[in-house]
Formats: structure tokens, C-alpha cells, sequence
């Protein structure tokens, strides 16, 4: 029978949590970037011009029909190809990780559209019409009044799809690029201890993701109370 | 000050007002009333172009609400208007919402728009509430606060939609002396709703609708003596029975 063998993690720890630095900062970037994005994407929808409720929704039925691996992938080929030579950057410049970066908030930016339409959908039209003749711009009214409420009655929501987002990154693999998932996997291979580190990263995924899923439900428990 | 000239509009096929016409001096105030679904609060919400009209012409202070160049957002900041769910901003403080647009709309000094907040507050009598949430206060509280919102913004004319309809009845009248007071100081006023008595103490003219026309155009005791048309007696009737 085979033996697990856990003595290869204690040593392996730094270069692991370097990983989970890598997961945490395109966790961050993506949903702050994809939550600007998708704010505008859900504005262009809403909005009375066609041509950009069109293009808006052309762009999130795109991402929604590709599969995230290879968004990535295509923006690990093709991305930094393109910007090494637009920027005139050497080969040696790492761009995996800002590549991933923009291919996360790209990505997500879609889903975060979504939310954030049903959200301004679910801020009732008086408030709009309330802060419309108060005599501000409807752009103004849009940002003062209705995106604040909007947000707020989508937190949980948008909380949910950051944890997704999350477990995501691990996706980053496919560019040998080393976030917690990569770095688990490389020590595994190195020590010939491969089950035993993906256990012990899925363990870790299951911690940080119960424990902040069970956040959200409280947090929303005390949000409807 | 607002002046309403054979206003027709539609939604779709269906016309919702046809042909209505009006005059409001300064300092009058009038009250529309007439059946649910008479076209009352749309003509309102025409008046500070919330609503856009299909033909006819709405001028308030010289300036054609409808026309392509006139800025709606610099005229409805002279427009103030109550609504019947009142709609205060539920994520801000009562303080917040009485100085945002006054901040963000007429550029007023942080300093300067919680003074007039406050000194308005003081006039609805809910300084007290300032810091709280619109959703700790009751329904009169937070329509008075909404009143006190408008008149932030020192408006030349204030326009209600039913601001009492949504209201339990214990609350209606702490709101309609806020408006009488108001009537009283001689602010122009045009007065969508269902309380009669409210109309026979202050309203100048009674603007009687039905199905999207104006029916009767009356001084208020002229009105309520003898109502020139059938409807508006079957309405009066109706509505004064108890």
C-alpha cells in the first residue's frame, strides 16, 4: 500500500507561500479590475444607445462561451508577444504574471457585468427619477445614487464570485507559472511526493474558501437583517 | 411662472394626456385631483421633464422644458419635487441626503449646505434625526425630510405627486402642515392629490382631470360649491361621502 509522506512540506512552505502571494495578487487585481470593467460593460448594456448595449453584450456572451483555460492561454501566447514588441521589452522580461492578470480581469469582468446589471436593475427607477430631478446629470445620478445601492445589495454576490475567482487562478498552471497550485505541484514532482502536496493544497483551497463563503453567509445574514 | 399649453403624450398608442393646457402664477398654488389612471401625476412629472411630451409646450420661468437646448439638469435644480414613496437615498444619512445635491449639482461648500440643511431640518422639525438612515424614520419623517431635500436647493416652484398616498393615516397630516406652511410663505406650488381638505384651505385653483384631459380649471370654492361638469361632481360626491 502506498505511504503518504508529509515530511516534504514543512521545507517546502516559503516557496509554497510565495505561490499563495502569486493566487492572492491576481485574486486582488482580477476583481478590482473586473468588478471596474464590468461596472461599464453593465452601464453600456443599460445604456439607451444600441451600439453600445450591443457591444457590450457581444462581449460578455464571448467570455461566457470560452473556456477560462484557454482565455489564458491565448493571452500567455499571444499577449506578451505583443507587448514586448510594442514596448520594445527584452525576452527576458517575466510577463506571464501580468498576462494572467489581464486575462483574469478580462475574463471575470464578463460575470461581473452580470451582477452588477441585476443590481442597478434591482435599485428602484424613483431613485433614479428622484436624483434626476434634483438636477443631476444622469451620469451623476448613476454614480451617487444608483451604483452605491446597487453594489451594496450585490455584495454577496460579488463576494461569491471572488471566491470562484480565487480557485480559479490555479488555472494559471497552464503557463508554468508558480501561484500556490503551481508551486504545490512543483514540489510534489521534485520530492516524487505528487499526492501528497495536491492533497495538502487542497486542503488549503477548502480551508480559505469554507471559511470565506461562510463570512459571506453571515455577512449577508446580517446585511438582511 | 409655468405655463402648460395643449400638452398631448403618449405611451405607445395609448395617449395618456390629450391636449392639456394650464397657467400657474407665481406664489399660487394648484391642486390636481381626478380618478386613478387621469393622467395627473404624468402631467407633473412633465412639468420637470422627467416625462417627455410629444407635441404642446411646457414653460416654467421663461424656459421651454421640451426644447433640444434647454439644460433639463440646471432647470430641474430650480424644480423642486416630492414623491409619493419619497424616495430619500436609503444609503445615506438624512444630513447626506439634504447636502449632496446641493454639493454636487450647485457646487455649494461643505460648510454652507449643512447650514441650509440644518436650518431646513429645523423647519420640518426632525433636526434631531439628521445622522440617522431614511429606514429608521417613520413614513411622515421621511417625506418631510424629502420635502426638506427639495427645498435645499432653494427652488422657485415645487411640484408633489400624491405625497400622502403612501402615508398611514396618523402620519398624513404632520405632512400637510409642512405644506400649508409652505403654501402660506407663498411658494408656488402644484399639488397632485386626494385631500380635499388640504385643497379647500390653501389651494388657490382646483385642476380637475379625467382620462388624460382637464375636465375643470375652477377657483377652489368655485369648485367645490358648483362643479361645472358631471364627472367632477360624481368625483367630488364620491370622495366627500364619509
Amino acid at each position: 500500500m502506498y505511504q503518504l509522506d508529509w515530511s516534504s512540506i514543512p521545507g517546502a512552505l516559503p516557496f509554497l507561500w510565495q505561490g499563495m502571494k502569486i493566487s492572492l495578487e491576481i485574486t486582488l487585481v482580477a476583481i478590482a479590475a473586473g468588478i471596474f470593467w464590468g461596472t461599464i460593460l453593465a452601464l453600456m448594456r443599460l445604456s439607451p444607445v444600441r451600439a453600445l448595449s450591443l457591444l457590450a453584450t457581444g462581449y460578455v456572451s464571448l467570455f461566457r462561451s470560452i473556456p477560462l483555460v484557454m482565455v489564458l492561454l491565448w493571452f500567455f501566447l499571444v499577449v506578451p508577444t505583443l507587448l514586448r514588441d510594442v514596448l520594445g521589452l527584452s525576452h527576458a522580461t517575466d510577463l506571464r504574471l501580468a498576462s494572467a492578470m489581464v486575462g483574469f480581469a478580462l475574463f471575470e469582468a464578463a460575470y461581473y457585468s452580470e451582477i452588477m446589471r441585476a443590481g442597478i436593475q434591482s435599485v428602484s427607477r424613483g431613485q433614479a427619477q428622484a436624483a434626476l430631478a434634483l438636477g443631476m446629470r444622469p451620469l451623476q445620478a448613476m454614480w451617487l445614487v444608483v451604483l452605491p445601492q446597487a453594489f451594496r445589495n450585490m455584495l454577496p454576490l460579488l463576494l461569491t464570485q471572488a471566491i470562484i475567482l480565487f480557485q480559479d487562478t490555479s488555472l494559471v498552471y497552464v503557463s508554468a507559472l508558480a501561484d500556490f497550485f503551481g508551486a504545490a505541484y512543483k514540489v510534489g514532482d521534485r520530492d516524487g511526493r505528487l499526492v501528497e502536496m495536491l492533497l495538502f493544497a487542497g486542503a488549503v483551497y477548502f480551508v480559505i474558501c469554507s471559511a470565506a463563503s461562510f463570512a459571506v453567509r453571515r455577512f449577508q445574514r446580517r446585511l438582511a437583517a | 411662472m409655468i405655463s402648460i399649453r395643449d400638452v398631448h403624450k403618449s405611451y405607445g398608442t395609448v395617449e395618456v394626456l390629450s391636449g392639456c393646457s394650464t397657467e400657474v402664477k407665481k406664489g399660487e398654488v394648484i391642486v390636481v385631483c381626478g380618478p386613478s389612471g387621469s393622467g395627473k401625476s404624468t402631467l407633473i412629472k412633465c412639468v420637470n421633464g422627467l416625462e417627455p411630451i410629444q407635441s404642446g409646450e411646457i414653460v416654467v420661468d421663461g424656459i421651454s422644458v421640451a426644447a433640444r437646448r434647454t439644460n433639463l439638469p440646471k432647470l430641474r435644480a430650480r424644480v423642486g419635487m416630492v414623491f409619493q414613496h419619497f424616495e430619500l437615498f436609503p444609503h445615506l444619512k438624512v444630513i447626506d441626503n439634504l447636502t449632496l445635491a446641493q454639493r454636487k449639482v450647485l457646487g455649494r461648500r461643505e460648510e454652507e449646505a449643512r447650514a441650509r440643511a440644518f436650518s431646513l431640518l429645523d423647519r420640518v422639525g426632525l433636526r434631531e434625526h439628521a445622522h440617522k438612515h431614511p429606514g429608521e424614520l417613520s413614513g411622515g419623517q421621511q417625506q418631510r425630510v424629502a420635502i426638506a431635500r427639495s427645498l435645499a436647493l432653494d427652488p422657485i416652484c415645487m411640484l408633489f405627486d400624491e405625497p400622502t398616498s403612501a402615508l398611514d393615516p396618523e402620519m398624513i397630516n404632520e405632512v400637510l402642515d409642512v405644506m400649508v406652511a409652505l403654501a402660506r410663505d407663498g411658494m408656488t406650488m402644484i399639488v397632485v392629490t386626494h385631500e380635499m381638505g388640504f385643497a379647500r384651505r390653501v389651494a388657490h385653483r382646483i385642476v380637475f382631470m379625467d382620462r388624460g384631459k382637464i375636465v375643470e380649471d375652477a377657483p377652489t370654492a368655485d369648485f367645490f360649491a358648483a362643479p361645472k361638469t358631471d364627472r367632477a361632481r360624481q368625483f367630488l360626491s364620491k370622495i366627500l361621502q364619509h
